[in-house]
């Protein structure tokens, strides 16, 4: 018996085979991968996933692919810092920072959810890969596709700026520039997902795709020595990462591979585009979608797949959400680049931003094992904090220049 | 025959209008609702329609002259 049972609806609970399809056609609910975990746990130790590769691939047995081949071999094990700095500036004994800005081959978090699809997409026999993105999305599948050989496809609007397309031209897949408002991007994405053989990834294998972020919770349990946090402060786009966390959590105590999970998730967005963590905060069990306005573009989705979930795994894991303004966004990336030395895309902004409401308001408390994940590189978004960082000290080539302007002692060491 | 699965959301001021009965009458489209969470200040229906691909069109812009909003069945597809 394989691991993967079915794909099953999340809503009406009918199963289908684990073919590339995404919606339930009974209730056009979506559909998740459902496992064997009997299967599963009889093949699954500890010391089986310490032993192997230095990737998301050593959770292979928790991830919906048959494998043996995997392709993007090196996504994933990405450090989980001791915020030593930040936990001290903040008021929490053990902080960590899981830090997917140095995830490969892109630099965030959608490296893991690529490296799934692609190789699903290869194994049910697709030769292309697509998908609709505005940033780490497109770059992750234009790389995933060059270096597996495959056919690509990256859709993107028509008005997105030059260093964003840049990074996906690059990697020489097919860009298609769309003309018209997001709105008209997703619905053609959306149609040709329907009309054409190909691996869209985040449409038809998004069952699969999605259950890539599984791997960051496995990573975190592993890391803190097959503990699971108290805390965790997650950002929201579709709401996808938060739920598929919470269910990784699960899947370890399932497995037998942690005693219990006590964590609580917290969720966290951009003011601007903050239509779960509103929902949450109104005490509703539905969301309101609207049109995104904010600097945080990798979370800049108004109308999320995933934002009915997300709000549910948070209340039943006792969890909080906030959301936090563009300007708090810009003093989050700076706080962790100034304590922890990691620079973050700006969603990073978003989820230290909410961390420090959540301590704030004593929803996170000092002795709390927190861990804050950050998603995505800081030099992928420097036009968010270009004019917050000030200038470089301007001299003459003299050392006169020089210590006139650092005031040095003796031994050197004076500020400017 | 060609179908289509859409997200329709209403307005608060639209949620009493037959809005699906007037579009299966105004359009040669069949209308099937298939889940729906329909409230007293906010409603969405999941819904197929099926008909000739010209007279979907029709129908889904006929849907939007109404005043309700129709996405994709995936929502939001285009990422970060």
């Amino acid at each position: 018996m394989t691991k993967m049972k079915a794909l099953v609806c999340r809503e009406c609970g009918k199963e289908y085979p684990t073919k590339a399809i995404h919606v339930c056609e009974m209730c056009f609910g979506p559909l998740e991968v459902k496992y064997n975990y009997e299967e599963i746990k009889k093949n699954i130790s500890r010391k089986k996933i310490q032993d192997g590769p230095l990737s998301i691939w050593r959770y292979a047995d928790l991830l919906p692919v048959e494998g043996p081949t995997f392709l993007g071999p090196h996504a994933g094990m990405t450090p989980l810092v001791r915020a030593k700095n930040l936990g001290a500036y903040l008021g929490l004994d053990e902080l960590y920072i899981k830090n997917d800005t140095v995830n490969h081959p892109t630099l965030s978090f959608k490296d893991r959810v690529v490296a799934v699809a692609i190789t699903r997409a290869r194994e049910l026999g697709f030769e292309t890969i697509a998908c609709a993105s505005t940033g780490n999305l497109a770059n992750s599948v234009a790389a995933h596709a060059a270096a597996a050989g495959m056919r690509a496809y990256v859709f993107i609007p028509g008005d997105l700026e030059a260093a964003k397309v840049l990074g996906n031209l690059i990697y020489k897949p097919n860009v298609v520039e769309v003309e018209g408002n997001y709105d008209d991007v997703n619905r053609l994405c959306s149609e040709i997902a329907g009309e054409y053989a190909w691996a869209f990834v985040n449409i038809n294998v998004r069952p699969y795709y999605a259950e890539g972020s599984k791997t960051l919770a496995y990573e975190t349990v592993e890391q803190l020595g097959w503990r699971t946090p108290d805390q965790v402060v997650i950002p929201m786009a579709s709401g996808s990462l938060l739920t598929k966390i919470w269910k990784g959590l699960h899947e370890m105590k399932t497995l037998g591979l942690v005693d219990d999970v006590r964590t609580r998730i917290n969720g966290a967005q951009a003011e601007g585009c903050s239509p779960i963590s509103t929902a949450f905060k109104a005490g509703r069990d539905f969301f309101k979608p609207v049109k995104p306005k904010t600097i945080a573009k990798s979370l800049a989705i108004g109308n999320p797949a995933d934002g009915y979930y997300a709000l549910k795994a948070t209340a039943e894991s006792k969890g909080s959400m906030d959301m936090v303004s563009d300007g708090e966004v810009v003093e989050g990336i700076k706080l962790l680049a100034q304590t922890e030395g990691i620079f973050a895309e700006t969603a990073g902004g978003v989820t230290i931003g909410v961390l420090q409401k959540l301590v704030k308001q004593g929803t996170i408390k000092k002795g709390d094992v927190t861990v804050a994940y950050i998603t995505g590189n800081g030099l992928k978004t420097q036009e968010a904090v270009i004019d917050a960082v000030g200038k470089p000290h301007r001299i003459q080539p003299s050392l006169a220049s020089f210590e006139k302007t650092f005031k040095m002692g003796k031994n050197g060491g004076g500020d400017a | 025959m060609p179908s289509m699965k859409v997200h329709v959301r209403f307005p608060e001021e639209k949620i009493k209008e037959p809005v699906i009965y007037q579009i299966g009458h105004e359009f040669k489209v069949v209308t099937n609702v298939r889940r729906a969470d329909v409230r007293e200040t906010t409603g969405w229906m999941d819904l197929e329609l099926t008909g000739e691909s010209a007279e979907i069109e029709r129908a889904i812009a006929g849907l939007r002259k109404k005043g309700v909003i129709v996405d994709p069945i995936e929502l939001d597809v285009v990422e970060g």
